[in-house]
This record gives C-alpha cells, structure tokens and sequence, in this order.
C-alpha cells in the first residue's frame, strides 16, 4: 500500500467549501526516462483520482505523465453532511488504492 | 518508413525494444489536444475567468507547483465542469484533467508538475453552459525534468 497524505478538517459548518489535499507515493514514471542499461523504463502513472463523499463523486482527476511523482492534488467540496469521504487512485500495472476519511458537520 | 512518432505511438510497450528519442510536443500537438477537450466549442475559446497561478521561474523542473483558479459561482445552473492543463513542450501536451460540479464548492484546482524545458503552459475550463474559457502562462525552467538521459 502507498503512503498517502491526506488533509481535510474534521469538522465543517453545512454548506461550507472546505479544502481538500492529497498526495499519494508513486514514482509516476513517465516512460520517457532511460533506465541504467539505456533502455526506457516502461510507463507506470497514476491515471485517476476519484473523491466521493458518502458516495457521491465531488472531484475527478485525469492524470498524465506531466504530473509529477507522488502526485498532489488539492481541490474543493461543499460540506453537506457528515460522514465518510472515500478518495481512491487507480492507474497502470493495476494500480488501485482507496484511502477514507470521516468528517462530521455542524452548525 | 514510419516516422518516429509513428513509432512511439504505436505503444509504450515497444519502447522497452527500441530506443528512440521521444517526440516533443509541438504547438500543433498543443492545439489538437485544445480542440480536442474543447470539442464543439473549440473555434470559440476566449481567455479570461481563468487563472493559472505558477512560479514564472522555477530551478527544478520535476516539481513545478500550479494552481488553476475559474471565477465561477458553482451553482446548480451556473458552474465549471472541467479544468484541463496543457503544456507546450513535453512529449505529451496534457497534464491533468479535472471533472467538477456544484459539489466542489469552487473551481479551483491545485498540483504538481513537470516541464521538460521553458514552455507555455495553458489552462481551458469548459462551463456548464458549454463556453470554454482560457487562460496560459510561461515558465522558465532552470533545471528541466528528466526526459532524455
């Protein structure tokens, strides 16, 4: 499992834009790159990025190989009610990772 | 004879065989991959509402921070349904396409990224009314990101 970081508050009011960060470990080699025989290293990105909160999709993300490594993506959501954020990466060689975060909203 | 880009297109997979130079991309690749995001409304593409706020000189081009702000109310009616990043000169002109709606609250987008050489940077936003609005941006890179060891 790659290491993540992810921040988003614990708490919002309803209706709130809250700031969401992520990143992820991932070398996102490009396939441009000669490795140490002379050969190119084969591409292995991270393709997508979905966000949802209780289910629902908030951010997606198409990812190239102009992205650098251990991608960072930071965006926005509405805080409309409390529960789980679910932020899942998925790309080459059947890379897959989902990662969740709970948040609870209050007035 | 296939042309070296033809040769790079025809797969990843070969480039493990065959060591070629990549292919940069070209001002022309750049506007193919414009058109192609923009679809209908392509001929029509206007600057403003967006912004893209980057460094104008960074020293490490492997890391290069960029921020993508569209001025839009992200209301049900009235909100941006994509930001999409482009560049000019890596072997490949998109960056990051993202997908919103009246759920992220605002059009803003924040990443990393890599710029082989100085280039032109372009940032379009579709809106919910089917405009695409742009904005671009030069960088000069000191240290370009690894493309060719």
């Amino acid at each position: 499992m790659a290491r993540v970081l992810i921040t988003v508050p614990r708490t919002a009011r309803p209706g709130e834009v809250v700031e969401i960060r992520t990143l992820i470990q991932h070398p996102m080699e490009t396939g441009y790159r000669p490795g140490a025989s002379g050969e190119l290293l084969p591409r292995g990105i991270v393709r997508r990025f979905v966000c949802t909160w209780n289910g629902e999709e908030v951010f997606r993300a198409e990812l190239f190989p102009a992205v650098a490594a251990n991608p960072f993506l930071s965006f926005t959501a509405v805080a409309t009610e409390s529960g789980t954020l679910a932020f899942t990466w998925a790309g080459d060689n059947g890379f897959a990772q989902t990662e969740t975060r709970t948040i609870t909203v209050a007035p | 004879m296939p042309s070296r880009r033809e040769v790079l297109g025809a797969g990843a997979g070969l480039a493990a065989v065959v060591t070629v130079r990549p292919a940069r991309a070209t001002p022309e690749r750049l506007e193919a991959a414009i058109r192609e995001f923009a679809g209908e409304a392509a001929a029509e593409i206007r600057a403003g509402r967006v912004r893209i706020e980057v460094p104008p000189l960074v020293e490490n081009g492997n890391a290069v921070p960029v921020t993508v702000n569209v001025e839009s109310p992200m209301t049900a009616t009235d909100f941006v349904r994509a930001i999409a990043l482009f560049n000019e000169r890596n072997p490949q002109p998109n960056v990051v396409t993202a997908r919103l709606g009246p759920r992220a609250g605002r059009a803003r987008i924040a990443t990393r990224i890599r710029l082989a050489t100085s280039q032109k940077l372009v940032a379009l936003a579709e809106m919910s009314g089917g405009s695409v609005r742009s904005d671009s941006a030069e960088v000069v890179v000191t240290l370009a990101a690894c493309v060719e060891g």
